[in-house]
């Protein structure tokens, strides 16, 4: 009989945020913990607060009220030596890139790099190599600019920039919008296999419920300004929330059930 | 016994033992202690003590695994082999940047490719003088109409809103102009002239010349941006798409705005530098201000007046016309609009002023002095 492991400690703490922009609230007591090693899909409709969560997490956004501790460490929007180190275990995959434009592909995956450590000019050089292949991208676009990429390309070379430091968490801030169907399975299927390689924490916000269905262990709802459930997708689909009833049991989310079912009777 | 034919023993491989941390904090560390070994030599390494490893760790190990060959490892983690075949899967180098070839042909083709471009763009601005001109004639005729909401708009922006700025700096370019003129006239004792010098300097030249670069600085750039974010955001194509001509739109009230209100800015900033000018002579040359205005008007000819005035509307549809055709060239990037806004401005100085010496040999040709 395996031994009961002590709960470990969640990566992500979110208590009592809130969120305002002027008279518009938009969380209102939302409380979410991302644990070890999961893969947490969080969905809601749009200006729900998916990505103002994300940009509060991450220190980009000053929340009116609630605490906010990534790794037991109290997030804050202030460029302090605390929250610096902090974000040097994490990487951010930003819904359009953000490439930095003057810097060829292989420049940006060693930017951060060169700006936290003291690495070797070959080293530096072979990192940003071997990044740029993890993420599935032909050895020539290291020396391309971000303008001369595709979409597709574009985001797996911010996702090699996001993983540059080798860290612990991610946060993907819809991975697959604007990427076609074959695009985005492969998109799924890279950030599952780096995820399961470099042991990484994925934060995952996402309209895409064949994403969800792909790669997510637990999926978060948010509604109504604040989390109104997480659970595995098939814990999900047995709560009788409307709104949660019309999202998975729309047609879109009949068929991509239906495809992950697939998926798994061949398997 | 016979004696054994001499062999080559490979070079004994060196023990080496990894410390408990390869990661990517660790990694210059840990690059320098696998470098030490003389390079020949193979390793046999040790990662038995190694409790974190991650990608960049993994890496290290990997390159000395392969270019160092008979090494071997012993004591690794499941992870570290895990991680170890990952990075060695993706062992593929890649260019970092461009290559850049050699110096001498890189310098000639940077000079081949302005050369060329300076051409090509000379041509594309006289074919957008050109398009302009069509739009121009169009909205003549009424086909489509003018947009005067847009021109009025652009009147506000680029001239109401600029008059605090140009007033100011004509105002104290009058006081520099007379408190120089009294200076140097003074040695002939003809301080008096100063009204002369500065009536027809203010009037001539410098009133006009001055606010068109004052303007040129602040909307040509801001004509360059606004444009230039547009086409990035793809607003331009999307205008096209519903039947809109981003000329008769964007660009033609700009211009026809910047041609209207340039003379008027000209005037009162020709004005506001009399003030100045007319100000310190009073102060410092004890010329009261109605005998100022009274030598104003005989010694500054009628002539001088026309001759600013003229100019102006053609630098004012020439900075519009430089700052709209930058925006137009803004193609991709973020880099580009900061690139063509720098352009729009240089550019449309530029052409300011050579227009304005151009103008100074015409008047005195045809005998307008």
């Amino acid at each position: 009989m395996p031994e009961p492991r002590l709960p470990l400690p969640p990566v992500v703490e979110v208590r009592g945020l809130v969120n305002r922009f002027g008279d518009q609230l938009v969380h209102d007591g939302l409380d979410l913990d991302l644990l070890e090693g999961e893969i947490l899909g969080v969905v809601g409709g749009s200006g729900s607060g998916k990505s103002v969560l994300l940009r509060s997490i991450i220190g980009l956004q000053q929340p009116a009220a609630g605490s906010i501790r990534v790794f037991g460490q109290q997030v804050t929007t202030e460029s302090t030596p605390g929250q610096m180190a902090l974000s040097l275990r994490w990487g951010v995959l930003f819904q359009a890139g953000a490439l930095f434009s003057g810097l060829t592909v292989a420049e940006n995956v060693q930017a951060p790099l060169r700006e936290h450590l003291s690495l070797s000019e070959r080293l530096l050089d072979e990192i940003a190599a071997y990044k740029i292949a993890m993420v599935g991208l032909p050895p020539e676009a290291g020396a391309k600019y971000p303008a001369e990429l595709s979409g597709g390309m574009r985001k797996r070379a911010a996702l090699a920039r996001a993983l540059a430091l080798d860290p612990a968490l991610l946060f993907l801030d819809e991975p697959t919008a604007g990427l076609d169907p074959i695009g985005a399975a492969a998109f799924d299927a890279l950030i599952a296999t780096l995820a399961q390689t470099m042991r990484l924490t994925v934060f995952l916000v996402t309209h895409d419920l064949d994403t969800l269905y792909a790669i997510c262990d637990r999926v978060a709802v948010i509604a109504q300004r604040r989390v109104l459930a997480t659970g595995t997708i098939a814990d999900l689909s047995r709560l009788q929330d409307p709104w949660v009833r019309d999202y998975f049991d729309g047609p879109r989310g009949r068929a991509a059930a239906m495809g992950a079912a697939a998926l798994e009777a061949r398997a | 016994m016979a004696a054994r034919p001499p062999t080559i023993d490979p070079p004994a491989p060196v023990r080496l033992a990894l410390p408990a941390r390869l990661t990517i904090a660790d990694a210059p560390g840990v690059e320098t202690l696998l470098d030490e070994p003389a390079p020949e030599r193979p390793l046999l390494l040790d990662l038995s003590a190694v409790t974190q490893i991650d990608t960049v760790g993994a890496w290290l190990v990997h390159r000395s695994l392969r270019d160092r060959p008979g090494s071997d490892l012993v004591g690794a983690s499941p992870e570290a082999l895990r991680l170890l075949a990952e990075v060695s899967a993706a062992d593929r180098p890649c260019p970092i940047r461009p290559e850049p070839g050699p110096l001498l042909l890189v310098q000639l083709e940077h000079m081949g490719h302005a050369i060329i471009r300076a051409i090509h763009t000379l041509g594309e601005g006289l074919g957008f003088i050109g398009i302009v001109l069509l739009a121009a004639g169009r909205a003549l005729r009424g086909r489509p109409p003018l947009r005067w909401q847009a021109v009025t708009r652009q009147v506000e922006l680029a001239g109401v809103n600029a008059l605090g700025i140009v007033g100011l700096m004509s105002f104290l370019i009058g006081i520099v102009i007379a408190q120089q003129g009294a200076v140097q006239l003074e040695q002939f004792g003809a301080e008096a002239l100063t009204v002369n010098l500065v009536g027809r300097v203010t009037l001539r030249e410098l009133g006009i010349l001055l606010s068109a670069i004052m303007i040129a600085g602040r909307s040509a750039s801001a004509f360059a941006a606004q444009i230039g974010t547009m086409k990035l955001a793809e607003e331009v194509d999307a205008m096209r798409t519903i039947g809109l001509d981003p000329v008769d739109v964007l660009v033609l009230p700009r211009v026809v705005a910047l041609t209207l209100v340039m003379p008027l800015i000209g005037f009162y900033a020709s004005m506001c530098a009399l003030v100045g000018g007319g100000l310190l002579s009073w102060v410092v040359l004890d010329i009261p201000p109605a005998s100022f205005v009274q030598r104003l008007q005989s010694v500054v000819p009628m002539s001088d007046f026309w001759i600013g005035m003229a100019k102006a509307p053609f630098f004012g549809a020439t900075i519009a016309l430089t700052g709209c055709f930058q925006g137009m060239l803004v193609r991709n990037t973020a880099e580009s609009v900061g690139l063509h806004t720098t352009m729009a401005v240089v550019l449309s100085i530029f052409l300011v002023i050579v227009l304005d010496a151009f103008f100074a040999v015409f008047f005195t040709a045809i005998g307008f002095a």
